[in-house]
C-alpha cells in the first residue's frame, strides 16, 4: 500500500520536527510547568504514527530503524532500575534527589534524578503506543 | 459546579453501564471507554472545582487547585488508555478468529 | 548464637547444590554427601550438650518484619535440644540406609533434595522462637512430607496418601495460625518466650480457650490425634527410609514438641490437662486396637505409632497438672509424667526407627510385608530378626530394653494421678485412666509380638514370596544396628540421658520448677514389687494369652463392617465438598460476561445504595459550590446530550465520535478547573485512542442494532439508571461532608521536598513514584498484551494441547 501525497508528505516533514521539539520541550519542562513524562511521551508517539500514516510502514522503517518493543521494555527497566538506584544508596526505593549544577551552556541548571525516571516513562509510552498502532496495522 | 459535574457523571455512569451490559463486544468497549471518563470527572469533583490556581509554584498564588486528584487522573488517563487499546485489540482478535463480535453467540447462546 | 540459625539453613542450602552433584555423580553415592549434613549438624548440636546441661541458652535474632513483631528468633534450649539430635541423628542413619535402600533407577537427586527440604524445615519448627517463623516451618513440613509420600507419584495410592496427609495437616496448621494470632492479641507478642513471661495475667480472657484449642488442633493433626490419625496409615505409601523418618521419628513428633512448648502457656489449665490427656489416651487405645488387626507390617507398624504417639501425648497432659497452682513440694510429683513422656520420645524413635528400617528389610529382601505371607524368616536373616527382637520386645515394655523403662514410668505417672484432686478429678475419672491405658498396653504387647513371631518365626513359605530370603546387604543392616544398640544402651545407662538431655528440657517445660528438687528422677531398672511392675507381669500374661489365642478371637473386628471408619467420612466428606463446590460454581458461573458484570452491579447497588439507605447518610450540602458560567453550562449540556445519543447511534461512526466529543470536552472541562497537565494527556490520549478505534473498526463488523427483547432492555435500563443515580447520590454526599482535613497541602510544599514546581508531576516523579512505576509497567504490559494478540497465531494443529 504505498500512498502517494506530495502535500500531505510535504507538510508532515516539517510538521513532525515541531511535534518533536514540543515533545521534547513538554518532556523537559515537566518538573516545574505542564508537562512530563506521559505527555512528552504521548507526543512524541504522536509524531512517529503520523510519520507511519503518511509514508508507509516500510518507509518508515529504513530511516527509523529502531525496534519500538524494545524501547518499551528499556523504558519500563529504566522507570524501575531508577528506583533499584536509590536503594543502593541507602534509601528507601524510589527515593529521587535534585540538586543545582553550574554547566557551561545552560548556566545554572537543576539535574535530578526523577528527569531518570521521567525518561523511563516517555520511552515506554512511545514505545507502547508505537507498538500497539503498528501490530495493528501491520495485521492487515 | 460540583453538583452539575456530579448529575453528568451519574448520567455518563448510567450510559456506560447500560452499554456495558450490551451483547455487542464493541459497545462493551465503548461503556468502558465513558466510564472512565465518568470516573475520571468524579475524580476531579472530589477535590473541589476551581478552588484555586493552577498547581504550579511559580504561579505564586494564594492557593491552589488541589493537586493530588490531578495525578490521580493522570495516572488513570494512562491506565483507560492501555485497557482500552488492550481490549480493542481482544475483539479484534476474537472477530477474526470466530467471526463475530456477540457474545451470546461466542458462549453459544441463541438470540433470547 | 548464630550457630543455631545457620543450622536450620545448611540443609536448605544443601538441597539446591544436590541436583548439580546428582547430575555429575549419577549413583547412589550421592547419599553419601547428603549424609555429611545432617552428621555435621548432629555433632554440632551435641557439642552444645554440656553446656545447655548447665543450663544456658543461646538466642540469636535477625531483624526481619520488626513493625509486626516478626523476627527471625531461633531459641536453643533443653527441649529443642532433644528434637535437634532426633532429627539430626535419626536422620543421618535413615539416609545412610536409603543409600542400600533405593534402587539407583530412582530419582535419588530429587529424593534427598524433599528430604534435605524435611530436615530444614524440621529444625526451623523447633528451633524458631517467633511463632510466625514457626508457622511457616510448620507448613514447610507439610509440604516436604507431601511430595516425599507421593514420591512414587505414578501410584494412585502414594498420590491419595499423599493429599490425605496434605489436607489434614495444613487444615490443622492453619488453624494452629489462627491460634497464633490470638495469642499475638492477647500478649502483644509472637515471641513464645515472651508469651510465656506474660501469659499468666491473660488466661481469663475469651480469647485464652480458643487460641488453646487451635494451637492443640494443629498439634492433634501433625501428631495424628484422633480423630486426625487417619493420614497416617495411608502414609505408609512412602518409600520405607521416608516412613522410619517422618512418621516415627520426626514430623509426627512436631506436635508433640508444639504441646510440649505450650505446656508452661496453657499448662495447668482444666480443658488443657482434660483434652491432652484424653485425646492422647484414647488415640493410645484406638491405635493398638486397630494395631492388631493389620496384616500389612508397614500399616501394623503406622498404628502402633499412633497409639505411641497417643501414650507420649497423654503423658504431657498428665504431667500439665503440675503447673496448676505452680511450684510446691506436693506438685512436683505430676512432672513425672513429662518427664516419662520426653524419655518415652527418645526411646521410641529408637525402637520404631529400628522396627521400620525392619520392615523395610524385609519388604526389600522378599518383596512383600504381608504378614499371612511371612514366615520363619530366623534363621535367613539372623540380624535383622534380631533387630526385630529388640525393637518389638521395646516397644512392648520388655526388659532389658528402654522401653521398659519408659512404660514403667507411663504406669506409675496414671497411677499418680488418681491422687491429684484439683480439675474435679472423681476417683472414677482416676481409674479409668490406668484402666485404658493398662488395656492398651496389653494389645501393645499382642502386636508387638505379632511383628516378630509371625515374620520370623512360623513356616517359611517360599513359593508365597517374590524372592528368595537372603540376609540383607551390611550397609542396609548397620542403621537399624545403631538404633538397636541404642535401645539396649539407654536401658543399661538411662541416667546418662536423664541428666544430660532430659533436665534441660524439664526446665525448659517447667520454666516454675527451675532446679527444683525431684524434677529430674533417678531412673533405675528395678524399685520393688510395686504397682507398675505389677502391671507389667498383667501384660505380659494376659498379653500372651491373647496372642496365642488370637486366631480365637480375632473375629470380633469382623462384627463392625471394615467400611464403617473414619475414612469413610473422610473421604465422603471430601466428595461432596467437591461436588457442592462444582454445583455451586456451574450456577454462578454462566460464562457469560454480561451476567458478571451484572453480578457486579446489584452488589454496588446493594451495599453502596443500601449502605445510603440504611445509614440514613443523606445530607447534602451544596453551599460550597463554585459557580457555573454559562460556557460551562453549554459544555455540559453537550456532554450529557452527546452520550445519551451514543446509545441510539445508527452507526459506530457516530458513536465514536460522539465518545470523541465527549473525551474532548473532557479535556475543556480540564482546562476550567485549572488542569493544564490533565488537558494536554486527554487531548492526545483521546486523539490516539479514537484513531485505534476508527482502526479496528475497519476489520470489525458493522455494528447491528441489537436484536433484544423489550423486558431485556428494560432490565439493562432499570440496572443503568440504578448504578448511575446510586453514584451521583453517593457522590454529591460525600462532598457534602468532608470529614477529614485534605491531605494535599502536604504536597504544596513540593519545591522544598522534591524541588519541582509542577505539583502534580513532582507527585507523580516524587512522592508517589511507586504508582507512576507500576503503571508504567501496566502500560508495557498491555503493549506486550497487543503484540502478542496479534503476532502469536495458535495455528489450527495446536488446538487441542489441553485434551490429550
Amino acid at each position: 500500500m504505498k500512498i502517494n501525497d506530495v502535500i500531505l508528505q510535504t507538510v508532515t516533514k516539517i510538521v513532525v520536527f515541531i511535534i518533536l521539539t514540543f515533545g521534547v520541550e513538554l518532556f523537559l519542562s515537566g518538573h516545574n510547568n505542564p508537562g512530563g513524562g506521559f505527555i512528552g511521551g504521548l507526543v512524541l508517539s504522536s509524531a512517529f504514527v503520523l510519520l507511519y500514516l503518511v509514508f508507509d510502514i516500510e518507509t518508515v522503517r529504513k530511516g527509523i530503524p529502531f525496534d519500538f518493543k524494545k524501547i518499551a521494555a528499556f523504558g519500563a527497566l529504566l522507570a524501575v532500575g531508577t528506583g533499584l538506584g536509590s536503594v543502593l544508596f541507602g534509601s528507601a526505593f524510589l527515593t529521587q534527589t535534585a540538586s543545582h549544577f553550574n554547566l557551561p551552556v545552560f548556566g545554572e541548571t537543576e539535574l535530578s534524578t526523577v528527569v531518570l525516571f521521567e525518561a523511563g516513562v516517555a520511552l515506554t509510552v512511545v514505545g507502547v503506543v508505537v507498538t500497539i498502532i503498528l501490530s495493528i496495522s501491520e495485521d492487515v | 459546579m460540583e453538583t452539575l459535574i456530579t448529575i453528568l457523571v451519574g448520567v455518563l455512569v448510567t450510559v456506560a453501564v447500560y452499554l456495558l451490559l450490551s451483547k455487542s463486544l464493541v459497545r462493551v468497549i465503548l461503556g468502558t471507554a465513558i466510564l472512565s471518563h465518568a470516573v475520571h470527572l468524579l475524580l476531579m469533583t472530589m477535590g473541589g472545582l476551581k478552588k484555586g490556581a493552577v498547581p504550579l509554584l511559580g504561579e505564586n498564588a494564594e492557593n491552589y487547585a488541589d493537586a493530588l486528584p490531578q495525578a490521580l487522573i493522570l495516572t488513570a488517563i494512562v491506565i483507560s488508555f492501555a485497557v482500552t487499546s488492550f481490549l480493542l485489540v481482544l475483539a479484534y482478535r476474537t472477530y477474526k478468529e470466530t467471526g463475530s463480535d456477540n457474545l451470546a453467540v461466542l458462549r453459544g447462546f441463541e438470540d433470547e | 548464637m548464630l550457630t543455631i540459625t545457620i543450622a536450620i539453613f545448611i540443609p536448605f542450602l544443601a538441597a539446591i547444590f544436590v541436583p548439580f552433584i546428582y547430575k555429575r555423580v549419577r549413583s547412589r553415592n550421592i547419599g553419601w554427601f547428603v549424609m555429611a549434613v545432617p552428621l555435621t549438624l548432629f555433632i554440632a548440636l551435641a557439642s552444645f550438650i554440656p553446656s545447655v546441661a548447665g543450663g544456658k541458652t543461646y538466642i540469636h535474632t535477625i531483624s526481619w518484619i520488626d513493625s509486626a513483631g516478626i523476627n527471625f528468633t531461633t531459641y536453643l534450649d533443653g527441649l529443642s535440644m532433644i528434637f535437634g539430635l532426633l532429627i539430626t541423628g535419626v536422620g543421618s542413619l535413615v539416609i545412610l540406609y536409603s543409600i542400600y535402600y533405593l534402587s539407583e533407577r530412582e530419582a535419588l537427586g530429587r529424593f534427598y533434595v524433599y528430604l534435605l527440604m524435611f530436615m530444614g524445615a524440621m529444625l526451623g519448627v523447633i528451633f524458631s522462637d517467633n511463632l510466625m517463623v514457626l508457622y511457616v516451618f510448620w507448613e514447610l513440613t507439610s509440604i516436604s512430607s507431601f511430595l516425599l509420600i507421593a514420591f512414587w507419584y505414578h501410584r494412585k495410592k502414594s498420590r491419595s496418601g499423599a493429599q490425605k496427609s496434605m489436607i489434614i495437616t495444613v487444615s490443622g496448621g492453619v488453624g494452629m495460625l489462627a491460634g497464633f494470632i490470638m495469642l499475638h492479641t492477647l500478649t502483644g507478642s509472637f515471641s513464645v518466650r515472651e508469651i510465656i513471661a506474660t501469659i499468666g495475667q491473660y488466661t481469663g480472657e475469651s480469647l485464652f480457650l480458643p487460641a488453646m484449642m487451635l494451637v492443640l488442633f494443629g498439634a492433634f493433626t501433625k501428631s495424628a490425634q484422633f480423630p486426625f490419625h487417619i493420614w497416617l496409615p495411608d502414609a505408609m505409601e512412602a518409600p520405607t527410609p521416608v516412613s522410619a523418618y517422618l512418621h516415627s521419628a520426626t514430623m509426627v513428633k512436631a506436635g508433640i514438641y508444639l504441646v510440649a512448648r505450650f505446656t508452661p502457656v496453657f499448662g495447668g489449665e482444666a480443658v488443657w490437662f482434660y483434652t491432652v490427656t484424653g485425646v492422647g489416651i484414647f488415640t493410645l487405645f484406638w491405635g493398638s486396637v486397630n494395631a492388631v488387626r493389620q496384616t500389612d507390617l508397614k500399616a501394623l507398624l503406622a498404628y502402633s505409632t499412633i497409639s505411641q504417639l497417643g501414650l507420649i501425648m497423654s503423658l504431657f497432659g498428665l504431667g500439665s497438672a503440675a503447673l496448676n497452682g505452680g511450684y510446691s513440694a506436693d506438685s512436683v510429683i505430676y512432672t513425672q509424667a513429662t518427664f516419662a513422656a520426653l524419655f518415652h520420645l527418645i526411646n521410641h524413635s529408637t525402637f520404631k526407627g529400628a522396627l521400620f528400617m525392619v520392615v523395610g528389610i524385609v519388604d526389600h529382601q522378599v518383596g512383600t510385608r504381608d504378614i499371612r505371607r511371612l514366615g520363619g524368616l530366623m534363621s535367613l536373616m539372623p540380624v535383622t530378626f534380631t533387630a526385630a527382637v529388640i525393637g518389638s520386645f521395646s516397644m512392648a515394655g520388655l526388659p532389658p530394653f528402654n522401653g521398659f523403662l519408659s512404660k514403667e514410668m507411663f504406669f506409675e505417672s496414671v497411677l499418680i494421678i488418681r491422687n491429684l484432686d484439683i480439675f474435679a478429678m472423681g476417683p472414677l475419672w482416676g481409674s479409668i485412666i490406668p484402666v485404658v491405658a493398662w488395656i492398651a498396653s496389653v494389645l501393645t504387647f499382642v502386636y508387638s509380638m505379632i511383628i516378630v513371631f509371625q515374620t520370623f518365626l512360623g513356616k517359611h513359605q517360599p513359593d508365597r514370596l517374590d524372592r528368595k530370603a537372603v540376609e540383607a546387604p551390611v550397609g542396609m543392616l548397620v542403621a537399624p544396628s545403631i538404633l538397636a544398640t541404642f535401645v539396649v544402651g539407654i536401658f543399661f545407662f538411662p541416667n546418662i540421658i536423664g541428666n544430660y538431655v532430659l533436665r534441660p528440657a524439664m526446665a525448659a517445660v517447667y520454666p516454675p520448677f527451675k532446679g527444683a528438687e525431684g524434677l529430674v528422677p533417678h531412673i533405675s531398672a528395678w524399685h520393688g514389687f510395686n504397682a507398675p511392675i505389677l502391671m507389667t507381669i498383667g501384660v505380659v500374661v494376659l498379653g500372651a494369652l491373647l496372642y496365642f489365642f488370637l486366631r480365637y478371637w480375632r473375629g470380633i473386628y469382623s462384627i463392625a463392617p471394615m467400611r464403617w471408619n473414619l475414612d469413610t467420612v473422610y473421604n465422603g466428606l471430601l466428595l461432596q465438598l467437591e461436588k457442592g463446590s462444582a454445583f455451586l460454581t456451574r450456577t454462578y458461573m454462566t460464562g457469560y460476561l454480561r451476567d458478571y458484570l451484572v453480578y457486579i452491579f446489584i452488589f454496588f447497588i446493594a451495599t453502596a445504595g443500601g449502605g445510603l439507605l440504611w445509614a440514613g447518610g443523606f445530607s447534602i450540602d451544596l453551599s460550597n459550590d463554585a459557580s457555573v458560567t454559562i460556557n460551562e453550562y453549554i459544555i455540559i449540556l453537550v456532554m450529557m446530550g452527546a452520550s445519551v445519543v451514543i446509545l441510539f447511534a445508527k452507526s459506530r461512526i457516530t458513536a465514536i465520535l460522539l465518545n470523541g466529543v465527549l473525551g474532548y470536552s473532557i479535556a475543556i472541562l480540564f482546562v476550567v478547573f485549572r488542569a493544564p497537565d490533565l488537558a494536554l494527556t486527554q487531548i492526545i490520549v483521546e486523539t490516539v485512542t479514537t484513531a485505534l478505534f476508527l482502526l479496528c473498526f475497519y476489520f470489525l463488523p458493522e455494528w447491528s442494532k441489537e436484536k433484544s427483547t423489550l423486558s431485556s432492555k428494560m432490565g439493562r435500563g432499570i440496572i443503568a439508571i440504578s448504578v448511575g443515580s446510586v453514584v451521583t447520590v453517593l457522590a454529591l454526599v460525600v462532598q457534602g461532608n468532608k470529614m477529614f482535613e485534605s491531605v494535599s497541602v502536604y504536597f504544596e510544599d513540593a519545591y522544598e521536598l522534591a524541588g519541582g514546581k509542577n505539583i502534580v508531576n513532582t507527585i507523580l516523579g516524587d512522592f508517589r513514584a511507586f504508582d507512576t512505576m507500576l503503571e508504567v509497567v501496566v502500560l508495557f504490559i498491555a503493549g506486550i498484551g497487543v503484540f502478542t494478540l496479534i503476532k502469536l497465531k495458535a495455528g489450527k494443529g495446536d488446538k487441542d494441547v489441553e485434551d490429550q
